[in-house]
C-alpha cells in the first residue's frame, strides 16, 4: 500500500511570482516526460520483474515520483499566487483559468492533456529498464531547458535538484539492466 | 552539499526540525535506493541504519510537537492535529 507523509521530499521556494513560469512547469506535472508518467510507467512495470532488486528499484522510484508531482504542483501554486487577470491572459493562461482556476492540473506546458500513451510496459525487461533510463534522460532534458527559462535563483534550485534526482535514477536502472543481463547469461549454463 | 536553507530566512522550530527531517530522510531514502541494486555492500547498509536510528529520533520528536504526519503515527495529543496546517504545498 501506500502511505501518504505530511512533508515535501525538498523545499519549494520562489522569489516572485511569474506565470509564465507557472504554465511551464506544469509539464513536468501532466507533461509526456512529466513525473506521473515515470511514475505510472515504473509502478506498473514493476508486475512483471523477475529479480527481486528491480521489483525493489521500480517500486521505490515509482514512489518517488509521486513525491515530486506533489512538488511540482507546489511550484506551480507558489509561482501563480496572486496572479491577476491581466498576468493570466499575458501568460496564456486564461483558458486555462476557466478550466481550472489556479489548481494543478494535468497537462503540458501547451495545455496538452495528460494521456497513458505517455507510458510503457512492455512485460519485457529489457525493453521496459530501456524504456525507463529514456524517460530519465528526457526528463533531465525538460528540467534543464525549465532552468533555461527562468532567472529566480529559487526557482532553479528546486529544478536543479529535480534534475539531479533524474541522473539518480538513470544510474539505478542502469544497474538494474545490467543485473538483469548477468541473471540472463548465468540461466545459459544451467 | 545542497543548500537545505538557500535563503537563508530565519526558520521558525517547526520549520527547522522539518529541515531536518528531510535532509535525513533524504540521506536514508538515497542510500536505501542503492541498496535495491547493491542489497550486500556493508557501507552503504551501515549508513543506512546511521541515519534512519536518527530519523526515527527526530521525527518523534517533531510528532510529538507538531503532530502525526502519517494517518499511522501516534497521536500525543488529545486532538488529530493531522489536519492542521501549513500543508506542504502552503510552507
Amino acid at each position: 500500500m501506500f502511505i501518504y507523509e505530511k512533508k515535501l521530499q525538498y523545499p519549494v521556494r520562489v522569489s516572485n511570482k511569474d506565470v509564465r513560469m507557472a504554465k511551464a512547469v506544469l509539464t513536468q506535472y501532466g507533461g509526456p516526460d512529466g513525473e506521473l508518467s515515470a511514475s505510472m510507467n515504473y509502478l506498473t512495470q514493476r508486475f512483471s520483474m523477475p529479480l527481486n532488486e528491480l521489483k525493489a528499484i521500480l517500486t521505490d522510484i515509482g514512489t518517488e515520483e509521486l513525491g515530486h508531482m506533489e512538488m511540482v504542483a507546489t511550484l506551480f501554486k507558489k509561482l501563480i499566487k496572486g496572479a491577476t487577470k491581466d498576468e493570466l491572459i499575458a501568460a496564456g493562461m486564461g483558458g486555462y483559468f476557466a478550466d481550472h482556476e489556479t489548481c494543478p492540473f494535468l497537462v503540458d506546458a501547451e495545455g496538452e492533456h495528460w494521456d497513458s500513451k505517455y507510458t510503457q510496459a512492455k512485460g519485457d525487461p529489457i525493453a521496459d529498464l530501456y524504456n525507463d533510463m529514456a524517460a530519465e534522460q528526457k526528463a533531465r532534458a525538460t528540467y534543464e531547458n525549465l532552468i533555461a527559462l527562468t532567472d529566480d535563483p529559487l526557482v532553479k534550485d528546486t529544478l536543479r535538484w529535480l534534475r539531479e534526482r533524474e541522473i539518480i535514477h538513470f544510474q539505478r536502472f542502469g544497474e538494474g539492466l545490467r543485473l538483469y543481463e548477468e541473471y540472463c547469461n548465468s540461466k545459459r549454463y544451467f | 552539499m545542497v543548500n537545505y536553507n538557500i535563503t537563508n530566512q530565519r526558520l521558525n522550530r517547526q520549520q527547522e526540525m522539518l529541515l531536518e527531517i528531510q535532509k535525513l530522510q533524504f540521506a536514508a531514502y538515497d542510500l536505501a535506493l542503492f541498496l535495491d541494486t547493491h542489497p550486500n555492500d556493508p557501507v552503504a547498509l551501515y549508513r543506512h541504519k546511521m541515519y534512519t536510528d536518527r530519523l526515527r529520533q527526530v521525527k518523534d520528536e517533531y510528532e510529538k510537537e507538531f503532530g502525526p504526519m502519517t494517518v499511522f503515527s501516534h497521536e500525543f495529543g488529545d486532538n488529530w492535529r493531522y489536519i492542521n496546517g501549513p500543508w506542504p504545498w502552503e510552507h
